[in-house]
């Protein structure tokens, strides 16, 4: 690179800027909650968090849909990616293309569906048996509904991890290595490849683990208090404590992600 | 390209082909075919929603191009034009500025910077929604710090402005454009650069001739991504402006929020159906591109 001379202060420039645009709105957040004009420095934003009503209950909702959805998400897409490598052929662009459809889909169109079938259950079916299922996937203590949903937001997320680790590994070979020493099925996926995987399940969790935490657009039309939808709505009477938890969560959420994924490049390249 | 593994086929002979054959497919099966009816479903219910109407009295359903007509008429076709005008225009900021961002970062010297960016662009760029919106509101708001501290109110300033959402969107643009095109810019080998510079071309015209033509997928495919994640997005709007600006994903909330009239669920149908439209006219456009620009990235 000796004949090309980079002219640094363009490139100090850029992310200067950067940093600033970057950097601004978690100083100004922070500032703006501890901040109070007229009474000064005070970290009553911060302090009250815990004791303000609903958080504790939304935060729970949240975490609890976020467990669901991790474990029915792994649930559904490991053995069949697994079962792809195993069968060479079409059945691996298949779910490619399954598991990628949810990105097309704006999430807003998703729910208007979602609604319109839910609405669907009350009015028509209430003679039948059905009616108490779709009375049960939309509790409010626990709607199986946002589950589902969030499940398919998932997929594509979960499904690009998984493949990133399915594509280090030899899978075929592990799987006759495995079941010629004579074990079932279930060993080979829970003795072999599960563990191989370890670092790509858990970047998929985490990944759908954030994605839930932070999911407001279907919370918020099918009217359940999530995490998000509940900040939306002390944002009204509380502006700095939803300031405050926002910073919380954003920053939680990132250092969560950050962290996740300098362990990963760091697994990858020492296995190299 | 028929699928991953299909090169390490020719050499294995699976013991009982038809045995196996048969229990991968059944691992396969409660994925699609949970997609299928919990992505088919309600894709369907949106399809049929937009065409037909229901009598509420009544109860009979008949055939209709009216919910679709009118979600493309009046305010509803405003929200659309204004969605897609924010889009193109935020994304078109995006590219811009998430190209020269990554372009100081691949260039620097110093290895760690492109690490720390990377990594960071994955994070911003996928999870931010509502409390970057306060975090924002924070900064930019009527009461926001920066906002009292340059005195921007009286400059004209507002961040409840299809210009305050801008400058919002781009906090996640910037970075899907940074993580784009950051592999773009790593293909273009130096050598290019130095041959190019060596038969005396300049800076200027080694980009004009060389970088942008083999850019030039990247960045549309950039684009159009970006085009897409700026339409969809509906939480950042709705945390800041609540359903003051007419954007094509707060109409189809308001619609389906239950404060509406009747009929206006045939119409949310309408609109989410019309989004869907625009986001695989995006899609087609972006696949290829991405494709094309694969060939030089390897």
């Amino acid at each position: 690179m000796a004949a090309v001379k980079p002219n640094r202060w363009w490139h100090g420039l850029v992310l200067g800027v950067a940093g600033l645009y970057f950097g601004a709105p978690l100083v100004a957040s922070l500032v703006f909650s501890i901040d109070i004009p007229g009474q000064g420095v005070t970290a009553q934003a911060y302090t009250g968090i815990l004791d303000a009503p609903g958080f504790l209950d939304s935060l729970w909702l949240s975490l609890l849909l976020a467990a669901s959805t991790i474990v029915l998400v792994l649930a559904l897409t490991v053995p069949a990616m697994v079962a792809a490598r195993l069968r060479p052929g079409r059945l691996g662009s298949v779910l490619e293309v399954v598991c990628t459809l949810p990105l097309v889909v704006p999430p807003i169109a998703f729910v208007a569906g979602i609604g319109s079938i839910l609405r669907l259950g009350p009015d028509r079916l209430s003679e039948t048996p059905l009616y108490q299922t779709f009375l049960a996937v939309q509790d409010e203590r626990f709607p199986i509904a946002l589950v589902l949903s969030y499940t398919i937001l998932a997929l594509p997320f979960v499904y690009r991890s998984l493949d990133a680790g399915l594509r280090t590994l030899d899978v075929v070979t592990l799987t006759e290595a495995a079941r010629n020493c004579g074990a079932s099925p279930w060993q080979v996926l829970r003795r072999v490849l599960l563990p191989n995987l370890r670092s790509s399940l858990a970047s998929a969790a985490f990944l759908t683990l954030a994605l839930v935490l932070g999911e407001y657009t279907i919370a918020r039309i099918l009217t359940f208090e999530t995490f998000p939808v509940w900040i939306v709505k002390i944002s009204g009477s509380e502006a700095r404590l939803s300031v405050a938890v926002s910073l919380l969560s954003l920053l939680i959420t990132w250092l969560l992600l950050l962290a996740l994924s300098s362990a990963g490049t760091k697994t990858t390249t020492s296995e190299e | 390209m028929s699928g991953p593994g299909a090169t390490a086929a020719p050499g294995r002979a699976p013991a009982h082909p038809r045995r196996r054959r048969s229990a991968t497919l059944l691992a396969a099966v409660p994925l699609l075919a949970f997609v299928g009816f919990f992505f088919g479903l309600p894709m369907l219910a949106v399809l049929i929603g937009a065409v037909t109407t229901t009598d509420p009295v009544a109860h009979t359903t008949t055939l209709t191009t009216q919910n679709l007509s009118r979600s493309v008429q009046g305010a509803y076709l405003d929200a659309l034009e204004s969605s897609v005008k924010l889009s193109a225009v935020t994304a078109a900021l995006g590219v811009l500025l998430g190209t020269v961002l990554a372009q100081a970062v691949v260039a620097s010297r110093w290895r760690g910077l492109r690490n720390l960016v990377v990594t960071a662009s994955g994070v911003l760029a996928n999870f931010g929604g509502v409390p970057l919106a306060f975090a924002f509101i924070a900064t930019l708001g009527i009461s926001g710090v920066v906002t009292q501290l340059l005195d921007l109110g009286s400059l004209g300033w507002s961040l409840y402005t299809p210009a305050g959402l801008a400058v919002v969107y781009l906090y996640f643009l910037i970075p899907l454009m940074v993580l784009v095109i950051a592999p773009a810019l790593d293909g273009l080998r130096p050598q290019w650069r130095e041959a190019a510079a060596n038969c005396g071309a300049t800076g200027r015209q080694f980009w004009r001739h060389v970088g942008l033509p083999v850019l030039a997928p990247s960045l549309l495919g950039g684009f159009v991504l970006l085009f897409g994640t700026a339409f969809a997005a509906y939480a950042t709007a709705a945390a800041m402006v609540g359903s003051v600006l007419p954007l094509v994903t707060l109409q189809i909330a308001d619609a389906l929020s239950g404060n509406v009239l009747v009929g206006q669920e045939g119409v949310a149908s309408a609109l989410a159906l019309d989004m869907v439209v625009v986001a695989i006219i995006v899609m087609a456009i972006y696949l290829p591109l991405q494709r094309r620009s694969a060939r030089w990235l390897r």
